[in-house]
Formats: C-alpha cells, structure tokens, sequence
C-alpha cells in the first residue's frame, strides 16, 4: 500500500490511466526514460550540417516497484528527453515528444527558447509528437510540460546559448565573455564583430550534450517568458489552413467505419456482409469481433456499414440509476488503492464536540473534445504510419506495435496539433482501426468517430462516492478528518486544512463504463466533497465559511489565493437579492494554488440555476504566458461549470441514452458568467502547469452559492440537470 | 444516384457528380478538399460545420448539396481577401479567442453572418446568436469580445 499520494513524477496518473492498454514493462516508466527511436548517427544524418544538442539524463531502471515490469536500458549509456538543433540558415527546431491540443504549449515551450537562445521566436519552430523524429515521451497529461518540459528546454537552449558563445570567442579570437548573443546574433561589442547564428554554425557538425551545469536566464532579466505572447501558428487556425488529423487526405485513402454492438459488453454471434461486400469500391473487414468496412467515400462507407446484418449476444448491464450502490458493493483490490494516515482518528473524535458525516456523489461525465477521435493510417514498405490526435503518441505507437506484431521502430505516430483533449485522447483506438482497414485495403484509410461513437465508445470521467466524516472543536477547530473516496481517484484526496488527526482513503471499485482520465483527474470529485464539506462544517459552528476555512489553513499559498479571490469578489457583502446566493471554494493539485468564488441565482418559477459571475484566483509559480494561462483558466471554469450544474452521462443495460449534444448538455455561450481571473505570478518558485487544476473550485463553489440562496444542500454532481424545479425543499 | 450540380464556392464555380442528398459539408470536405468547416455532431446542434449560403449561417452537416447548388457559398478559406485577414479573424487572433481552435472556422463564420447583418450587436445578440455553438474549449467569453472588437474594427473602417 503506498502512502504518498503525490509525488513529482505524477503517481495517481498512472492509477487513473487505466482505461489505457499500455503495453507491459516500457511505457509505464516516467518521463523520458526510453532509447531512442532512430539512433542518434541516424538522425544526425538525417539533419545534416549544423548544430545539434541535445539533453541527455542520467539513465535509471524503470518502474523499481513494478513487479515484474523491470526494464533495464542497457545499451544506452544516457538518455535524452529533448534536443534542438540549428541550420545553416539560422532556423532552429526543437524537438519534443509533447502534443499542442489547444493548451498552447506549442507558444510557451517556444518562448521558453527565444528566451534562452536569445532568437526571436519568428525563428523557432516545434516539432511535436512526431516519434520517428521527437524523444520518447509518457504523453500530455498531468500538467507536467510547464514543469518539466519547459524546464529541460530552458536548458537545451540555454546550453545551446552557451556553446555559440564558444564557437564565436573561438572564431573571433576573444575571451568569450565579451561575446554578447542577442535577438539571433553573436557580438563582439569591442571589435564591432557581428554574426548571425546561422552563419556562425554554418558547415559545422557539431553535436553536444547538455553539461551538468547550466546558467539559466533569471527571471528578474526574462524579456520573452512571462508575456503574452500570441499563438504560434495562430494564423492557420483562424484561415481554416491547419489540418487536423480528421482534415488529412492522402493520394488513394479510403475513408473507413467499424460496426459497433448494440451495447456494452455484447459479442457477435453471426454476420453476413454480403451485401455491403458487393458495393462497388467497398471493401470489408472481419477479424473476430472486429467488423469493419472502407469505401472511397463516407457516404458508401456509411452505407455499406448499415447494409452488415450482425447478431449479437448481450448480457445484462448495470444502469446510471443504481451506480452509487453498484460502485460500493464492488470495491476491488486493484493498484492505486492508497491511504494516508495522520495522528489518530480516537484522539480526533475525543477532542471533538461536535461530530458530523456525509456522502457525496458524482456521475460519469465525457470529455466530448469537439474533434472526435480520428486517424490515418498507411502501409510502406513494411512500416505503419498513424497520423492522430492523441495526447500519448508513444503510448499509441506501442498500442499498434502489439496489434499488428510490429517491432516499434516499424511504426511511426504522427501528432497533428489536435482538435483538444482533455484527458480524453490517451488511447489509439481509431488509429488501430484505421490501420486494420489500411492493411487490408492495401491503401490509406482515414477513420473519424462520429459524435455517437465518442460519446459511446471513448472512456468517461470515473464516477464515484465519498464518505467525509469530521470532528470540530466548538470554535470550528477541525479535530478529526475521515474521507473515503470510492472509484473517482486519488489525485487531490489529501486535504490541504491542517488537521491533527486524519483518515484518508482511496477505494478503487469495479466500474460498469470504460473509464479514464479526465482534466484534473477526481481532484475534481475529491475537491467537490472537501470544500461542500467544509461549507457544511462552518454553517454547523456558526462561522463564516471564509474564516471557517482561514483558520484551519496554515498553508500560505492557498492562503493567498483564497484572500485573493474574497477580495476581488467582495466576499462577506449581504445578498444583492433574495434569491441569490455566493459561495466559495479552495484547494489545491500538480504544484497550483486555486481558490473560487461565485454568485449564483435561483429564477423560482423555472428552478434555473444560472451562475452570474465567477472570481478565481491561481497561483502556479512563474507565470509563463499570462493570457494563456488566463484563457486556461477561464476555459476550465467554462467546462468545470457543466460537470458541476448539469453534464451525466446516462446509462441503461450497456447503453449509453444521451450520446449526443441534444440530448447531452455542454456549457453554451448563455451559461457564460462573467469571469474574473486574478492572476498571483510568483517569480521566486518554478513553474507548475495550469491546464487541469483551475477546474477543481468551481462545482463546490456553485453548489455552496445555491446554498447560501435557497437553503438547499445539494450533495450529487451534477448539481442541478434539470434546475431546481420540482425541488421539494426549496423554501 | 448521383447527379451534376454546381456548386459556387469562394467565387470558383465547381461542376461536380454527386449524390444530391450528401451533406455539403462531406462535399466540401472530402470532394473539394476545403476542411475548414469541420464535422462536430452531424445534427446541427455544434455549429463547427458552419459555412455562409447566399450570406447566411449555415450548417453544412445537416444540408443536402443538392438544396444549395447554383448559390453562393462562402467558407473560412475564403474569408480572407488577397492575403488580408477579414476584421473578425483578425480579432479572434488578437483578442486570443481560440485554444485548440477546432471551433474558429464555424464560430468566425457565423460571427460573420452577424456582423453583416448587424454591425453593431448588443452582448446579448451575440450571445443569442451564437448559442448554436460549441466551444469544448471554453473560450465564449472572448469570442464574444472578439465579435465585438470586429464590429468596432468595421465600423472605424467605414468611410
């Protein structure tokens, strides 16, 4: 049983990856820690001429604790997690292994460079989650390319910087800390010298690792980190220009579909494709459950699909209206079970006057990424390249290599920027797909998910249960703590308040849907519970649920944040009207401080809940690229909103009854509140990233604001599907 | 059973054999190869499919080609004019109203139908207008900033 929760490299993850069929051994391993996929002479070659340099990591055996999934590197002395490399006209490319899905790292990860290589970002260009050309990399999840990509890049360029600075000194003759690098430059102010760096490397072959040590440029003298630097590339995406993967078309592609059965858990017993086989340009494909079909266009591709006649068995199904009880009469010992124990319950419930328990609830919810899954897949010369939209293009690399019984170095994965994510894009199932239909095509096939298959077939937001039980002093001293989270996760299961006696519990459970992560992961569900929680226990004593939270908080960041949003929101003011409420909510994940605040109003006679404003304050560290991670924020409130008022997915004997946006409800332009986002930039503390954990305040603070107007607790995400119509207690 | 159309698009005329009842949209996307419009739910209900019809709003998922043959079509391709971004593209990019992006193009497109017209919208004229959109992003604050900058960018343009 581990006892730490959270650790730098991201554990709870791993358990909420689950969903994902990753291979055993290899890709379980952290960041980075995987040879090459071309050797380095090749890809030197295959640059040419200029400089190369590359970060290189001391090696490390993989997964110590894995039992049975040790993998030693033995041929590779170091290894390499990122690299950059200059030509002779000067341009300098980067290469990562991470993928842009529209959380802009493609602008942050360059401005990173800019800063350190001292070129304009104009000059700089990403290559992303591309496998054949990018290192090895676990995938886009966890908030961890602030951390730790933009981290190794600041060195890489950095180091980059440095060795200009040599080969300038060397040229010129002089010490080299009279050689100034500016805007793509090298100087010798005293002799007026002046090269470009292109010209400076040009004809050189130069290839070097990253030394131990490297200078980093302080943020006290940062003149390209921490601006608001627009989209790189935004141009194409406003023009149409860009192509997704669902946008690609290669000479010949066929365009395919798979046959899905009628629900979860049902195998096929007959099928006759006779029909759709005599279709002109049709071809069909069987092979065991797996019935599929491509045709030169989406229409016949369609059509030849509805004309398969299939049986299938089904078996009975558990359904969206016994979940809570299904999911705790089915706790599993599984990996990810962890507990954290602090001072002794016996001695919180003694010290406690009054004592006080609960269960929350939350549904399954879908990531619904506007692009659904896609992919294009294509045979050469006995090799299988996939362009698709996935956050893990490794992880997808090795998911085709095991398919189709391929060394890894016959399959390439090809990111483009995608159509976004979430947390819902770690899996290669139309790129599987596609290379079915490639394969036994003898062409190109592109395969597409419609709406239905996303929201049928992809995984969902875990749902889960928890159980808080707590003790207080009368003065609102939290004495005891108890939290039993059943299947949503562990990520943000601890509680940030200091509580001298605590019991906390992740329990995984059988689950009736495919599940997997979901941005923020149950930090979500756990911050749901511990901050309605909260609220609860500051009514129970009589005490402001600011100062509630304040004086059981010794931490000074969240502290921050939390005085930060009150103040701009104005809390501790009286109801602007009788049917509005305000509430607010704290915590904290993956290295971000996030405290929320919001003023909801109740309309009596529909029972519509509309959230009116919304203030969130976020402290990440060093602030990369403030509008961004503005526009982070603001979106994850957006979609953090539809999760807390009115998103479920609905499920009835292995069938999903709301796979479609009519019938599913998303955040729309008339949900928008208005949104203040105050920003707390802290130069002296290194960068976390900011994607997922801006989500985790808003559900309780909106469910605490419809307390505060009605009177009404509401204890179950979604807050309110249908309003509060029909809601018996509202006063 | 296919039939010859003609489809007026960004100004080129297209003859093309097709079933009428296809949707433009797979028309457009895998026929004329213009992917801006995007494929997001295929009932209307999303609005990335969205492409202007004699200068309306329109969803291009749910209309059969055969319904707009002869009419004029306008797609996010050819928005721009010579190389200049139209005032609204421009906006969206400064105003930074766009994350993965995979919305822009409907979202640009429609908000171009409303700034024709009505070049002055209130907030809540966009908000109503653009409602049959999705942004899983959530960006709807911005691009109703965004609508609002271009109309503000139109208007000083006006002689």
């Amino acid at each position: 049983m581990r006892h730490d929760l959270w650790t730098p490299s991201g554990e709870p993850e791993r358990y909420e990856l689950f969903a994902t069929s990753v291979p055993e051994g290899a890709s379980e391993s952290t960041d980075g820690e995987r040879p090459l996929p071309v050797t380095r002479r090749q890809f030197c070659q295959a640059l040419g001429a200029g400089v190369l340099v590359l970060l290189l990591r001391e090696v490390r055996a993989v997964q110590e604790s894995g039992g049975g999934r040790r993998a030693e590197i033995p041929s590779m002395p170091r290894e390499i997690s990122a690299w950059l490399h200059i030509a002779n006209d000067g341009r300098v490319t980067v290469y990562t292994g991470k993928v842009e899905v529209g959380q802009n790292i493609r602008t942050s990860l360059t401005q990173v460079v800019a800063e350190e290589l001292r070129v304009p970002m104009e000059r700089i260009h990403l290559v992303m989650g591309d496998t054949d050309l990018t290192p090895f990399d676990l995938g886009t999840f966890g908030s961890r390319t602030t951390p730790v990509m933009a981290a190794h890049l600041r060195r890489v360029a950095a180091a980059t910087r440095e060795l200009l600075r040599d080969l300038a000194a060397e040229r010129w003759k002089v010490e080299r800390w009279a050689v100034e690098i500016a805007e793509g430059k090298v100087r010798h102010p005293a002799s007026g010298r002046s090269q470009d760096i292109g010209e400076l490397t040009r004809g050189q072959k130069l290839s070097r690792p990253i030394p131990d040590t490297v200078t980093l440029t302080p943020p006290t003298e940062w003149r390209i980190i921490g601006t608001s630097a627009p989209k790189v590339n935004g141009r194409a995406f406003v023009t149409g220009e860009h192509r997704y993967t669902s946008d690609l078309k290669l000479p010949g592609m066929l365009y395919g579909k798979v046959l899905r059965p009628p629900a979860f858990g049902a195998t096929l017993v007959s099928v006759d494709t006779r029909e759709a086989e005599a279709m002109p340009g049709v071809i069909v494909v069987r092979d065991g459950d797996f019935v599929g079909v491509a045709a030169p266009s989406t229409e016949q591709a369609t059509r030849a699909l509805v004309a398969i006649r299939a049986q299938w068995k089904t078996t009975p199904q558990p359904s969206s209206r016994e979940i809570f009880e299904y999911l705790k009469k089915n706790e599993i010992e599984a990996e990810g079970r962890s507990r954290y124990v602090v001072g002794s319950l016996e001695d919180g419930w003694r010290l406690a006057e009054k004592q006080w328990q609960q269960t929350y609830t939350v549904a399954y919810i879908a990531h619904a990424p506007l692009e659904p899954r896609a992919a294009v897949a294509e045979w050469k010369d006995g090799r299988l390249t996939v362009w698709t939209g996935t956050q893990r293009p490794f992880g997808v690399r090795s998911e085709l290599a095991r398919a189709f019984g391929l060394p890894e170095d016959r399959v390439r994965v090809i990111v483009p920027d995608t159509g976004s994510g979430y947390g819902g894009k770690h899996t290669g199932e139309a790129a599987i797909e596609a290379a079915r239909l490639a394969r036994a095509a003898g062409r190109p096939v592109k395969v597409v998910w419609t709406r239905e298959e996303e929201f049928t077939w992809a995984y969902f937001r875990p749902a889960g249960v928890i159980e808080v039980r707590s003790g207080m002093k009368g003065d609102g001293t939290i004495t005891a703590w108890e939290f039993h989270t059943y299947n949503s996760g562990a990520a943000a299961i601890r509680t940030p308040y200091a509580i001298p006696n605590q019991w906390i519990e992740f329990h995984p459970t059988r689950s009736p849907l495919r599940q997997g992560s979901y941005r923020a992961l149950a930090a979500t569900a756990n911050h749901f519970a511990r901050e309605t929680a909260m609220d609860e226990l500051a009514h129970l004593v009589g005490i402001d649920p600011l100062e509630f939270r304040l004086k059981n908080l010794k931490d000074e960041r969240l502290r921050a944040v939390l005085e930060a949003a009150a103040h701009r929101f104005g809390w501790g003011k009286p109801k602007t009207a009788p049917d509005r409420g305000m509430g607010l909510a704290a915590g904290f994940e993956k290295g971000g401080y996030v405290a929320t605040c919001a003023e909801i109003a109740v309309d009596r006679a529909t029972g519509e809940v509309s959230v009116l404003r919304v203030v969130t304050a976020f402290e990440c560290g060093a602030i990369l690229n403030p509008d961004h991670l503005k526009n982070q924020i603001e979106g994850a409130l957006v979609m953090g909103l539809g999760g807390a008022l009115f998103e479920a997915i609905e499920f009835e004997n292995g069938k999903i009854l709301n796979p479609r946006f009519s019938r599913y409800r998303v955040p729309r332009f008339s949900d928008l509140p208005q949104i203040d986002v105050v920003l707390l930039d802290r130069r002296d503390l290194p960068s976390a990233g900011a994607g997922e954990t801006p989500i985790v305040g808003i559900a309780p603070a909106i469910g605490n604001a419809i307390f505060h107007a009605t009177g009404m607790r509401l204890r179950s995400l979604p807050l309110a599907p249908n309003g509060l119509k029909g809601e018996t207690r509202l006063p | 059973m296919r039939e010859v159309i003609e489809l007026y698009v960004n100004g080129v005329r297209h003859r093309l054999e097709v079933e009428p009842n296809r949707s433009l949209l797979s028309v457009l996307r895998e026929d004329l190869d213009l992917t801006g419009a995007k494929y997001g739910c295929g009932e209307g209900q999303c609005g990335a499919c969205t492409v202007l019809v004699a200068g309306r709003a329109t969803r291009s998922c749910t209309t059969p080609v055969h319904l707009v043959a002869g009419r004029s079509i306008l797609t996010i391709e050819g928005l721009a004019r010579d190389g200049r971004l139209h005032p609204l593209q421009e906006a969206f990019l400064e105003v930074g109203a766009l994350q993965c992006g995979y919305c822009t193009p409907g979202m640009i497109m429609s908000g171009v139908a409303l700034l024709n017209a009505n070049p002055d919208p209130s907030e809540a004229e966009i908000i109503r207008f653009m409602n049959g959109h999705i942004c899983r992003c959530g960006t709807y604050g911005r691009i109703v900033r965004a609508i609002q900058r271009a109309a503000q960018k139109m208007k000083e343009a006006r002689p």
